[in-house]
Order: structure tokens, then sequence, then C-alpha cells
């Protein structure tokens, strides 16, 4: 029972940050922008929001949680938006190819986040990792009375703040694209940018908008990651793939972000199976790692092969849209 | 919701017009600017992290790419790798196939050439290892370019998303084999295989360590470049790639093509595997591709898919790579940084093409204009 228990717990710790990537690709790619420079993104999120708290208990003498917590929170959503914005302007208002901009911009947040995450605290000439304890438990405080229950406490209530922000924007976006009239909009611009155009709908704008607000939220993935998983502190490359898995994720969902969260919850139990599997050896587990990628593959295949209107991907896809095109 | 009679009535401050046409020297006048432009962002960026005033900045680049007969060995040796990706993704990229999977591709034929090495290389003689080599690095290439292709052709599976998971299925099946083949064991590295008989290394070619890579290379290069300029099947590649209606029409097996293509370009990124592991690294790690996969993209689509070009961007991209490390390490930072500095130039380049294909006029200019 304590097994399954932390087994759970351990799942959700995984597949937060995977949640937060995939709810921001999912309203991403409902405008029909493939960004694949949320993995990057996701990189820059997590940096931002690390200086900004590392910044700030430098400054002060007595560093108040809360305080940090504001603003590397506040510098996450500010820089990764600057990060969805770079892509938009690329893409929709240069015209450039999604495909190359997304990989390009992958290439420089991953770089960025290593380069800052290694190096800021020699670069301020300080010694050792960057470290910013204090912001980081104000991340993981748990609500006060309700984790003490026994199990359900553990179960539900064990966890910091942006682990149930995570399911609310889930929820939220999910809400939005399907019960509202712009969420209807957004996803009419992912189907057919030229009839959305033709029936008086902004296309850049809900282009601009959604990939920007994406983006943000996606950073906060990183953010979950640096504060509350590694407790404030910085490995280089210790994000690893876990932007290409909210990719994955996306498609696994379908483009729904409800079936993220459960689906995040697949990927993060299976991302740590491994070690709570008997009678692995060391080989086979690496084979288990392979999951979560082969599962997404399979259920590509499966959507593509059924054909059903509502589980494909927004028909334009990757697609640039000039009205002059056309 | 947004007014949208009031954004008709306004007047944009720009009128952007497709060129028609543009020559050769303006277009390349652009392009050079951008990187000018670019280069001079870097140097801002590298003042602001190290201090260093941005002539001393440069100096430290071009030292750390060319500076020491070693140092421009790997900047070669990094282009080539670079190159021959590229070139392999050309095919694909023509046919409006977005083969993101060369990281896995080139990974494949990594542990093809590896596993090849390993078992045979100590018995049997080099030359038959090498023949070995390349025909394995080739097959795991293919193998990994066919299967998103075979999907793509039969279901219209997205092949963006299909390739791109492959890459980590890839990873995952080197890191299962590095278990098998860690030595010394328990270090979760392969180390340097057959160090001491050298069986399936690539041997020097007149007197240089990397002249059969080389010379791979760019036989590649100039054959890709006639085949899809001047072979039947370069021309149905890019039929394919314009409409594939028109291809269908015309009579074109767009599903031969498709699979036929994948094959090459899959096969190409094999091979490019065996260059890496065999010519130069003699290793085998999740690293061995090392992002170039991705960077190789980019160099094909900015060389607008001619391998002449890529010549020229790889060896510019590469140089600026390697720069940025020799600076990182005299200051002491790590090595990262030169993946901001391809970030910019590839930002500056790729924002370069849009003054390229269309006119940017300033409106007001216009009327003034106008007005006398």
């Amino acid at each position: 029972m304590t097994i399954l228990l932390t087994f759970i717990q351990k799942a959700i710790g995984q597949s937060i940050s995977i949640l937060f990537g995939a709810t921001g690709e999912i309203i991403t790619e409902k405008s029909g922008n493939l960004n694949l420079g949320i993995p990057g993104i996701m990189y820059m999120g997590g940096i931002a929001g690390l200086m900004a708290a590392f910044f700030y208990e430098r400054a002060v003498e007595t560093p108040i949680g809360f305080i940090g917590l504001l603003l590397s929170f506040a510098a996450t959503l500010i820089v990764s938006a600057l990060g969805g914005l770079l892509f938009c302007f690329l893409t929709v208002t240069l015209h450039a190819n999604q495909n190359v901009v997304g990989l390009s911009l992958t290439t420089f947040g991953i770089g960025f986040g290593n380069f800052f995450g290694g190096s800021i605290s020699k670069l301020a000439g300080g010694v050792g990792q960057i470290s910013v304890a204090t912001t980081a438990s104000a991340y993981r405080a748990n609500i006060p009375v309700l984790s003490k229950i026994p199990v359900i406490g553990e179960l539900f209530f064990s966890y910091g703040f942006l682990t149930y922000l995570s399911i609310i924007v889930a929820l939220i976006i999910g809400r939005f694209l399907m019960h509202t009239r712009k969420g209807l909009n957004l996803r009419s611009v992912g189907e057919d940018p030229a009839t959305a155009d033709a029936a008086g709908i902004n296309v850049t704008r809900y282009k601009y908008i959604a990939t920007t607000v994406g983006a943000a939220i996606a950073g906060l993935g990183g953010l979950y990651f640096v504060m509350e998983y590694l407790g404030g502190t910085w490995t280089n490359n210790g994000f690893g793939d876990r932007g290409w898995l909210a990719i994955a994720l996306v498609i696994l969902a379908l483009w729904k972000p409800l079936n993220a969260i459960w689906g995040s919850l697949l990927f993060g139990s299976l991302f740590i199976l491994y070690i709570y599997t008997p009678g692995l050896t060391r080989a086979t587990q690496e084979l288990f790692k392979m999951l979560p990628y082969v599962i997404t593959i399979v259920v590509l295949v499966i959507t593509s092969k059924r054909e059903k209107l509502e589980n494909q991907p927004p028909s334009s896809l990757g697609e640039s849209y000039y009205r002059e095109d056309r | 919701m947004l007014n949208d009679h009031e954004v008709l009535a306004k007047e944009p401050f720009f009128r952007i017009t497709k060129r028609a046409h543009i020559s050769n020297f303006k277009s390349w006048g652009i392009r050079l600017i951008a990187v000018v432009l670019s280069l001079i962002v870097c140097a801002f960026v590298i003042m602001a992290i190290t201090g260093e005033n941005p002539f001393n900045v440069y100096l430290g680049i071009i030292d750390g790419a060319i500076g020491k007969k070693r140092r421009l060995w790997v900047t070669i040796r990094e282009t080539l790798t670079l190159l021959i990706i590229a070139v392999g993704l050309t095919p694909a990229f023509k046919m409006r196939f977005w083969n993101i999977g060369a990281e896995g591709q080139v990974l494949m034929g990594g542990l093809a050439t590896a596993a090849v090495m390993i078992y045979l290389g100590p018995t049997l003689p080099n030359g038959i290892v090498l023949l070995l080599v390349f025909m394995a690095s080739i097959l795991a290439g293919l193998l990994w370019g066919i299967m998103p292709a075979y999907f793509k052709s039969k279901y219209n599976t997205n092949e963006t998303l299909f390739t791109l998971m492959l890459n980590y299925v890839a990873m995952q099946i080197v890191t299962f084999c590095i278990v098998f083949w860690e030595k010394p064991s328990g270090s979760n590295t392969v180390g340097i295989i057959n160090g001491a008989n050298e069986g399936g290394w690539l041997p020097k070619l007149f007197g240089l360590d990397y002249g059969w890579s080389l010379v791979i290379v760019l036989l590649m290069t100039v054959g890709m470049y006639v085949y899809m300029k001047f072979s039947k099947h370069g021309y149905e590649i890019a039929v394919v790639g314009e409409s594939q209606n028109t291809a269908r029409y015309v009579g074109i097996d767009v599903k031969k093509v498709i699979m036929r293509t994948m094959m090459i370009s899959g096969g190409i990124c094999g091979l490019a595997g065996a260059i890496i592991v065999s010519g130069a690294s003699h290793t085998i790690s999740t690293s061995t591709a090392g992002g170039r996969g991705f960077t190789a993209i980019i160099v094909a689509w900015m060389s607008k898919f001619n391998p002449f070009v890529m010549i020229l961007v790889s060896a510019f991209l590469v140089f600026m790579q390697q720069g940025a490390i020799q600076i990182a390490s005299q200051f002491g930072l790590n090595e990262n940084a030169s993946d901001i500095i391809t970030g910019i130039i590839l930002f500056f380049l790729i924002g370069s093409e849009f003054f390229i294909t269309y006119k940017v006029e300033r409106t007001r200019a216009k009327k003034e204009a106008t007005a006398k």
C-alpha cells in the first residue's frame, strides 16, 4: 500500500511538467501553429524563474519565500511568452517555416537554459551550484491541514500549488476550446484559416495570442521542474526529453486538454514504472523507458487509420497562412 | 472582439509585396546583412556575459575554430558530419516530407556501425568490416526512415510527429545496447571500440585522419546535386513536393516515390552515423548524433536544398559553434554558449528569407512620392 502511494506521488511529480507543456502545445496547435520550440521554451521558462529567484535571494538579506515565488512566476511567464512571441513573429509575420523556426528555438532555448543554469552563479561572482532554497520551499509548501490526513492527504493534498494549477489550467483551456465562441473561432483558424478569415476572424491575432499564451503555460512546466521537482537548483539537461514527451502527449490526448490530464499521469507512471517493477535488469529498464514514445506512435497510426474527424490533428497544422497566397 | 472595420480603415505603416524576381546579388546581399547583424548581436551577448571587447571576442572565435591545426580539423570534421546529414534530408524535404527524425536515423546508423565493429571488427580483415559497416549503417537508417514513410503513404499518418518520436525510440535502443557493450563494466559508456587493433576504423587517406570522410561526404554532396537536378527520380520528388494531386494526375506513383525517397534519405542519414562512429568518435552514446540531426534540418532548409550552398551554411554554423566553445572554455563558462550563438544566427537567417521573398515599403514614403 505504501509502495503504491509513493508510486502515485512520484508519478504525479513526473507528470506535471509534461501536462503544462502539453496544455500549452494544444492551444498553440489549435491555432495551426506546430510549435516545436516548446521543449526549448520550457527550458527558458525554468531558468528564467530560477534566475529571478536567485537574484532576489541574493539582493535581500532575509528573502521571503512568497515574494520570490511571485517574482519567479512572473519571470517564467514573461520569458516563455517572449519565446512564443518570437516564434509567432518569425512564422506569422515573417512567413518562415514553422518546423525550422521551432527547432531553432529549441536549440536556442536548451542552450540558454543550460548555459545560464550552469554558469549564472559563477557569473554573479559566487561559487558552486545555483540554489534558491527559500523560494523553492514556498513552491513546495502544501496545504496545511488537509495534507495531514492519512492516505487521502498524502494522495491528494501533498503537492505544491503548481500541481493543482496545472490541472485547473488544463480544465480551463479544455472548456475554452470546446464551449466558448472564441474557442470555436480559434479551432476554425487551426482547421481552415482561409475560411476563418473570410468569416471575419482575425487569423493573425488568434495565432499570436494562442501561441504566446501556450508558450507561457508550457514555460510553467519548466518552472515546476526546477522549483518543486529539483527544489530550486539546476542540473544540465536534467529536464531531459520532457518537452518532447509533452508534444507526444498532445497526440496521445488527441488534442484535448482533458485527455492530457490522465495522459500525463500515464506518461508519468511509465517514466518511473521501471523502478517499481521487480525483476528488471538494467537493460530491460531502458526498454521500459521507450514505452511512452512507442505508445504515442501506435496512437498516431491508429487515429490516422480510423480517420475519425474529431480525433485528427488540426488540418492546417504546421502550414503557414498568407491571405495573398490563396 | 476586435472591430474589423477599424482595422481596414487604418492605413498600415508598411506595404508588403511579393517580389516577382530577385537577383542573386541582391538575395545574397540580404543574407550577408543578416549574417553581419547576427554577428553583431552575438558579439554584444558575449560582451555582456564576459565583459570582453567584441574585437577580442571575434579573435577568440577565429582562434577557437581554426587557430590550431587540430582545431581546424575538428571544424572540418564537424562540418562534414553536419553536411552529410543535411544532404540526406534534402530529398525528403524537397518532397515536403518533414523528416524530423534524422537524429534517430543517424543514431541507428551509428549503432549498427558500433555493432559490426564490436562483433566482427577484431576477427575479420578491415576492408570487409568497413564494407559491412557501411551496409549495416545504411540499412539501419533506411529502416528508421521507411517506417514513417510507409504509414504516411498508407494512412497519411503525420510524419513530423512520427519521425520525432522515433528519435527517442532510437535513443533508448542505444542505451539498451550500451548495457551489453559497456567497457569497463558499470561505467555506462562503451569507450573506444577496438582501440588496440583499430578494427572497423576508417583508415587515413592521403595521410589525413578524416580523408575518407571528406571523400565520402563530398561524393554524396555532388551525387545528391546530380540526383535531384538531372535524374527522373529527382524530378518526381519535386513534383510530389509541389502538389501530390498534380503528381497523381501525370501518373506518378506517389506512394512509391514517398517510400523510395525516404529510403534514400534515411539511408544517407544512417551512413552519417557510420561516418561519425567509424570515422571519428569510435564509440557510441546517446549523444552520438548530438542534436546535429535537428541543426541539419535548418541547414538544408536555409540552403534552399542546394547541396553546394549547404557546404557554406554548415561550415559557417560549425565555425561559430567551435569558436563559441573556445570562448566559453577561455572564460570558464559551459559550452552550451555555442547553442545560444547558433540560435541567434539561425533566427536572423530565417528572418532574412522574408526580405528576399517580399518587398517592404514605407507607405508614407510612397504617399509623399506621389504628392510630388
